[in-house]
């Protein structure tokens, strides 16, 4: 089974070779059979890149250890969920599995659209094809999953161990579909380029798979906090390492382009900004594969250096060149059908929404770069952290939360000042006690406060929203509250979701505030001892030391600290944090220690302590932190993961491409409707 | 003013406030990546660099680590092989943090040659992938049998 895997893999390459090139030919000279024959292709190196995956995970699961990649993540004494897991946790294994992927949603697509789309389809397939020969010239020529060692270890070196954690085994997964699915969109922009069919017919086929990819970012890049949060000990889940921001990118030009759309549906405007937005999620995630494989930017996250990274930038300049001699050659053709009418309306309000999550993803690029730009243009080496990206990222997002609220209340093309009046009452109420009700609290840290009330602000316009649709349905269908509220969403979930989605924003700011409040000590306790500290809401918590105790289960030495927990004088519980040393199956130390954290939480603030170390026997040496809210981070996470589905489900999506791309609006009273109308 | 200029006027301001940001970030936030002979180098050529908040990165030169009994002070040296530096530093110290590693500090070079770190972080060779090659010079693993020519078979 293993050489037939590594065999297909070659088969698969040649395979999507030839998918490519009768893609294209089919697609130029028309013929129905050479089309016929590229979407086979493709249909066929799916199937080989199958039976290359289950070599591999034969590979992993049988142990054999004569390959590389098995010897280099796998030990015969790890744990099978682990085992199946480093399929994708090192570098080759998880290009493979970026192929897989791959050609899983590229067959979905051609299936999917087998009686649609027929002029675009050639060259769909044939970009997807050519992605494809991509990965698997860079699986088989430069980092091969198969490649044997000249001799056999008596063992693997196993998995690191902060990979052995259930989150790890699904969160790279997840930004992983989500990476890959802003393929689907790059390919019909590229075919919608090639074939200058540039209308609504390519924008309806793709918003599903950015609806997709932009779920699966969410879902992982919230894993991924989650990840580093419980696993690696510093306190925090976000730090800005290059690899975060690699996958933040694309994340804010899909969720912009997800916006944007809804500006081209209605009134024909933006069209040159949305092709380019789909195209740069696209060149993003191969930009963040990059990163994180070619070693330029040292991050937690770095694979060993390797050359493979040096694939991925030539493959990313060769894209970036395409693309931009497509769209440049192609302006006349993307010109904007409507012009905008007014500052105050809902078309304004999205392109400064999508202006904002530009710059932010462009600051977030220039401080995740400047390091490899500063050293390569001035020969010094400058280190931009946390503080550069808090600076740059706290007002813009602020403004954005902002619009988050305005957005969706004010009017397409004009607003009149009655619909401003009748919209913003009460939010802006709300917003406002709730800000100087936070001052009053003692609340003086501007930024805090401002997400407070902008937050406050957002959350009642979308609770307004729901009552205004729930009440309406009252009305006229004599329906119940509690049963108008699921069908209002279920009939328009696009709209509902929306709001979902953020409703999830606003709760994830409201978390990220509340860690301006965090409070951390490092304490030393002897068994026996015990420490009083004040945690950021007031109450006083004293930390006993039960002492040290040291043991061996399954693959690790253990070195635990108990503690027992007093808030204000009353029992609060007990909390433990362990140093792992994780061991091979003869017993050699395999890996550095690492860290499992005591977390005791809730929905006020995480209490988190870490053993940092012991000292002459005894001694503990541990951090504590009490960091606010994080819980409303991963709940944030999961409202706007709902809300994505909620807008996802298919059947309204079915609904939606019967009502809403039936009419383009073309307003006649302009001089020239069909003028451009913004150059960005 | 018609709409559209109105809003590129906005866009040029909420653009131009996001390239200020992150122009002004970098100047007051952004700070130098030093080995230990080049921050000796710009010292000598412009002495404002002491007491100025850099980044180090170094190697723990082999048995210098001295820990303060009872307090959490950790004093060690860092070389480059150009230049060696004795540093402070105050807090716990991570796991790998031993002889001969990797080090990334943060903090001031004193007056006093002395660097007063603030942040230390410990590098690993390499975190997340690593090949068995370095078992081979493990005492205990001795070069396994050429691999069987029928391999084939298990395939």
């Amino acid at each position: 089974m293993i050489l037939v895997g590594e065999l297909s893999l070659w088969v698969a390459l040649l395979m999507a070779a030839w998918g490519a090139t009768v893609s294209f030919a089919g697609g130029q000279m028309r013929r129905a059979d050479l089309i016929e024959s590229g979407e086979r292709a493709i249909y066929a190196t799916l199937a080989m890149v199958v039976l290359a995956s289950i070599g591999l995970w034969t590979a992993l699961l049988t142990h054999d250890f004569s390959i590389k990649y098995v010897a280099s993540f796998t030990s015969s004494n790890l744990p099978v969920v682990y085992t199946i897991a480093a399929f994708w946790g090192g570098q080759s294994g998880s290009l493979l599995f970026w192929a897989l992927i791959l050609a899983i949603f590229s067959a979905i697509t051609l299936w999917s659209n087998r009686a649609s789309n027929r002029e675009l389809m050639p060259y769909v397939s044939g970009t997807l094809a050519l992605v494809l020969v991509f990965f698997l010239a860079t699986i088989c020529l430069g980092t091969n999953p198969f490649e044997r060692l000249d001799w056999i270890p008596p063992d693997g070196r196993g998995l690191n161990p902060q990979l052995q954690n259930p989150g790890m085994a699904i969160h790279p997964p997840n930004l992983y579909f989500g990476y890959i699915s802003t393929t689907i969109p790059f390919a019909f922009a590229i075919a919608a380029l090639l074939t200058r069919r540039l209308d609504a017919e390519w924008l309806a086929a793709v918003r599903r798979w950015t609806l997709f990819s932009w779920f699966f970012l969410t879902v992982g890049i919230t894993l991924g906090m989650w990840w580093a949060y419980v696993e690696l000990g510093w306190g925090g889940y976000w730090v800005w390492d290059p690899v975060e921001n690699a996958s933040l990118l694309p994340w804010l030009v899909i969720t912009a382009f997800l916006h944007s759309i809804m500006v081209q549906e209605k009134r024909g405007m933006l069209r040159k900004w949305n092709v380019s937005l789909v195209i740069a999620a696209f060149l993003l995630s191969i930009f963040g594969t990059f990163i994180t494989r070619s070693g330029v930017i040292s991050s937690v996250h770095s694979f060993a250096q390797s050359k493979v990274g040096w694939w991925f930038a030539g493959f990313l300049v060769v894209c970036l060149g395409l693309a931009i001699y497509l769209v440049t050659t192609r302006l006349k053709d993307l010109r904007a059908q409507a012009e905008l009418e007014s500052m105050v309306s809902r078309e304004a309000a999205f392109l400064y929404n999508n202006l904002i999550l530009i710059g932010i993803a462009f600051s977030v690029l220039w401080g995740t770069v400047f390091p490899i730009l500063s050293e390569a243009v001035r020969g010094e080496k400058i280190s931009v952290g946390p503080p550069f990206f808090n600076t740059v990222n706290v007002p813009l997002g602020l403004a954005l939360l902002l619009l988050t609220g305005i957005g969706p209340l004010i009017a397409w093309r004009r607003a009149s000042v009655a619909n401003l009046k009748r919209q913003f009452t009460a939010p802006v109420l709300a917003a406002v006690v709730i800000g100087a009700l936070l001052f009053v609290l003692g609340v003086r840290n501007f930024a805090a406060l401002l997400s407070y009330t902008f937050g406050a602000l957002v959350l009642t316009t979308i609770v307004q929203e729901f009552s205004k649709g729930v009440g309406a349905r009252h009305r006229m269908y004599g329906e119940s509250r509690l049963i108008a509220l699921p069908r209002l969403v279920a009939r328009n979930r696009r709209r509902y979701g929306g709001y979902i989605v953020h409703f999830g924003i606003v709760v994830i700011f409201a978390a990220f505030a509340g860690m301006a409040f965090k409070k951390e000590y490092d304490l030393t306790l002897k068994p026996g001892e015990s420490r009083a500290v004040t945690d950021p809401w007031g109450h006083t918590w004293t930390f006993l030391s039960q002492g040290i105790s040291r043991y061996t289960v399954l693959n690790r030495e253990v070195t635990a600290i108990a503690l027992d927990l007093r808030r204000d004088g009353e029992r609060a519980g007990v909390l433990t944090s362990e140093k792992r040393q994780h061991v091979d199956s003869r017993g050699a130390p395999t890996f550095e220690p690492s860290t499992e954290v005591g977390i005791k939480g809730s929905f006020g603030q995480d209490v988190y302590v870490v053993l940092a170390g012991v000292r002459n026997v005894d001694e503990a040496e541990i951090r504590v932190s009490f960091n606010p809210l994080v819980r409303w981070v991963w709940m944030g996470g999961a409202l706007m993961a709902i809300g994505g589905l909620v807008v996802m489900w298919p059947a309204a999506d079915r609904r939606r491409v019967q009502s809403g791309y039936a009419a383009v609006l073309r307003p006649e009273h302009l001089p020239s409707g069909e003028r451009e109308f913004a150059r960005i | 003013m018609k709409p559209r200029t109105k809003f590129l006027l906005g866009g040029v301001l909420v653009l131009g406030t996001a390239g200020y940001l992150a122009a002004s970030a970098i100047r007051d936030t952004g700070i130098y990546y030093l080995t230990p002979g080049e921050l000796s180098a710009k010292t000598r050529a412009d002495p404002t660099f002491y007491e100025t908040g850099v980044k180090v990165g170094a190697r723990v030169v082999n048995g210098s680590i001295v820990r303060d009994p009872g307090g959490r002070q950790v004093s060690f040296k860092v070389t480059d092989g150009a230049q060696t530096y004795p540093v402070v530093y105050r807090g716990i110290t991570p796991d790998t943090f031993t002889d001969d590693v990797d080090v990334v500090l943060e903090g001031r070079l004193g007056r006093d040659g002395t660097f007063r770190a603030t942040t230390l972080l410990a590098k690993c060779a390499s975190r997340y992938e690593n090949a068995p090659e370095k078992y081979k010079n493990t005492p205990g693993y001795k070069q396994a049998t050429p691999p069987p020519a029928d391999r084939d078979q298990r395939a």
